[in-house]
């Protein structure tokens, strides 16, 4: 029997990740040291952790809302408001999610219509062109620019608009660029936004490690705040990676939406996970900052150490990614991670894994020790050498 | 340049190498070699000591953590009789405190004899000080923001390559 055809022709046309490919190759070898882990190296702050650990003692096992605890909502809207300063009606705005992840497939499929065009960013995160391909959007890509230390430019956004186009997707501080759009980058864009009418859908998962600048929200522009869509998340922030919980904020209308769709397909996310993340709204910021201050330290490291060795590499204002350009190697983006890993055991990412204009480029992530980047970005510089000879 | 960042850095590992810090400061050799040289002189640093867990060693230590009531003076207040009492070397740390008592000192010996002699014998007939009670450690869990004992909370069960 041929399985193979009884599927549907969506789940065929999705590519499988370039990052699952990789993970085999290095899960196969023993003694790898890795930096291609997209997630913080710290546990969960304790605080969070003992007070999930109670809302279970207590019997809190029950489904939530839909939307989610109202007083983590509140904490949510009232963070963002804090933080970013953009507000949001907790009881009509905010969506709990599992995980940034369901927050952009509820928003995809709350925003498009078979044909709708939606912008994606090159390189970019790897869920965000099929979860556009699976919500029966076509994903239109703007390739970014390393010497534009992979900003979106009013240029670049206008030749992408086009009579179909229905939305567009951010995502800055940027997996895997590490690029940011500080405020006056999206000053020049917001006039091509406003006037085009296209919906926002920004994914500020990694808002708050920023490094130089204040993070900006692009919904803190009042302007077009009505045409934003904001998924965010406690995975990076509070290190809170396995806990799955996300949030999305946007006007009524889009909320609305995505709440129908939210509660056919999930309910509501995980019941402790969301008394962790009260507490850490309420009482862990402090752990959030420690942890910046770590990342930014290690930026810093990381940057110096490939420009050191000869891989172009711009100080990346934000996440905890450097995208060393290896052009410079004569090898392609695979044959770079894939020779690197066999003959030092370090593994990197392709950057082909988040786009066609990743060529060229690898995403290393600095969620490690400095000892432990101080190692592997050793076996890196030797093996650079050794390839030129 | 971020001296708070350097001295977490320095906090968590002092033997961090002067060119890593540069490079994780983004700062030249120089200048955090006499950002060093000024914060040890300003008494910022005090010192680059090591946590040693003595438990896993043969070095028999015995800590304990001593209350002291104390009186006060007049002129001094309570930073003579303080000098009097953490000059010994068995005080390994002293505090001030509010509450029911004046003092807290953490004292260390080879046993528990050799401690309560050098209670029995100096603090308690020191002038000012009123009473002591001892409590002895018997456990050490946590030293200086490090984890003592075995726990796997610090293990990285990350997958080697995520998105």
């Amino acid at each position: 029997m041929d399985y193979d055809k009884l599927l549907s022709d969506r789940a065929k046309l999705i590519k499988p990740s370039g990052i699952r490919k990789f993970f085999d190759l290095a899960s196969s070898m023993e003694g790898v040291v890795s930096l291609g882990v997209g997630e913080p190296d710290f546990a969960t702050p304790w605080a969070i952790r003992e007070a999930a650990i109670y809302s279970i003692e207590k019997g809190r096992t029950f489904y939530t809302a839909n939307r989610g605890l109202i007083e983590l909502r509140k904490e949510i809207c009232d963070y963002y408001e804090r933080r970013f300063h953009v507000s949001y009606n907790p009881e009509s705005e905010c969506i709990v999610t599992v995980g940034g992840s369901e927050g952009i497939d509820i928003t995809l499929r709350a925003i498009l219509n078979p044909g709708d065009e939606m912008i994606v960013l090159d390189p970019g995160y790897v869920a965000y062109t099929p979860g556009v391909e699976l919500s029966g959007g076509v994903p239109v890509p703007i390739t970014l620019r390393h010497e534009d230390q992979f900003k979106l430019t009013p240029e670049l956004l206008k030749a992408a608009i086009t009579p179909k186009t229905k939305a567009i997707l951010l995502n800055y501080p940027s997996n895997p660029t590490g690029g940011l759009m500080t405020k006056e980058d999206y000053e020049k864009i917001i006039p091509i936004i406003k006037e085009s009418g296209i919906i926002v859908v920004s994914d500020e998962i990694y808002g708050e490690l920023s490094y130089e600048d204040e993070f900006c929200s692009i919904a803190s522009f009042e302007e077009i705040k009505d045409q934003c869509i904001i998924i965010s998340g406690f995975s990076k922030a509070f290190a809170m990676t396995g806990w799955r919980l996300g949030y999305v904020l946007s006007n009524p209308t889009f909320s609305k939406a995505m709440l129908k769709i939210h509660q056919y397909i999930i309910m509501s996310a995980p019941t402790a996970p969301q008394y962790g993340a009260v507490e850490g709204l309420r009482h862990c910021y402090d752990e959030v900052l420690k942890m910046r201050d770590s990342y930014k330290a290690r930026r810093n490291f990381c940057v110096k150490a490939f420009n050191d060795m000869g891989l172009e590499t711009f100080k990346p204002q934000g996440a905890f990614y450097v995208f060393p350009c290896i052009k410079s190697t004569g090898l392609t983006s695979d044959e770079f991670c894939e020779q690197l890993l066999n003959d030092q055991k370090i593994a990197c990412v392709p950057g082909t894994a988040f786009g066609l204009a990743g060529e060229g480029f690898i995403r290393v992530s600095y969620a490690y020790s400095l000892e432990e980047l101080k190692y592997a970005t050793e076996k890196i510089a030797e093996f650079v050498k050794k390839i030129r000879g | 340049m971020d001296e708070r960042l350097l001295l977490t850095l320095l906090q968590k590992n002092a033997r961090t190498k002067i060119t890593d810090l540069a490079a994780a400061l983004d700062e030249s050799k120089d200048n955090i070699v006499n950002k060093l040289t000024e914060l040890e002189q300003k008494k910022v640093i005090c010192g680059y000591h090591t946590i040693v867990n003595w438990d896993k060693t043969n070095t028999d230590i015995v800590t304990a953590l001593i209350q002291i009531n104390a009186n006060p003076e007049r002129e001094y207040g309570y930073d003579r009789i303080a000098g009097h009492i953490y000059k010994f070397d068995e005080v390994d740390t002293m505090y001030l405190l509010s509450g029911e008592f004046e003092f807290v000192a953490i004292v260390k010996g080879k046993t528990m004899q050799e401690v309560a002699h050098f209670v029995a014998s100096k603090l308690a007939c020191l002038n000012g000080v009123t009473g002591t009670t001892t409590f002895f450690v018997l456990k050490q869990y946590k030293n200086n923001g490090v984890v003592l004992i075995e726990d796997e909370d610090g293990k990285d069960s990350r997958l080697v390559v995520t998105p």
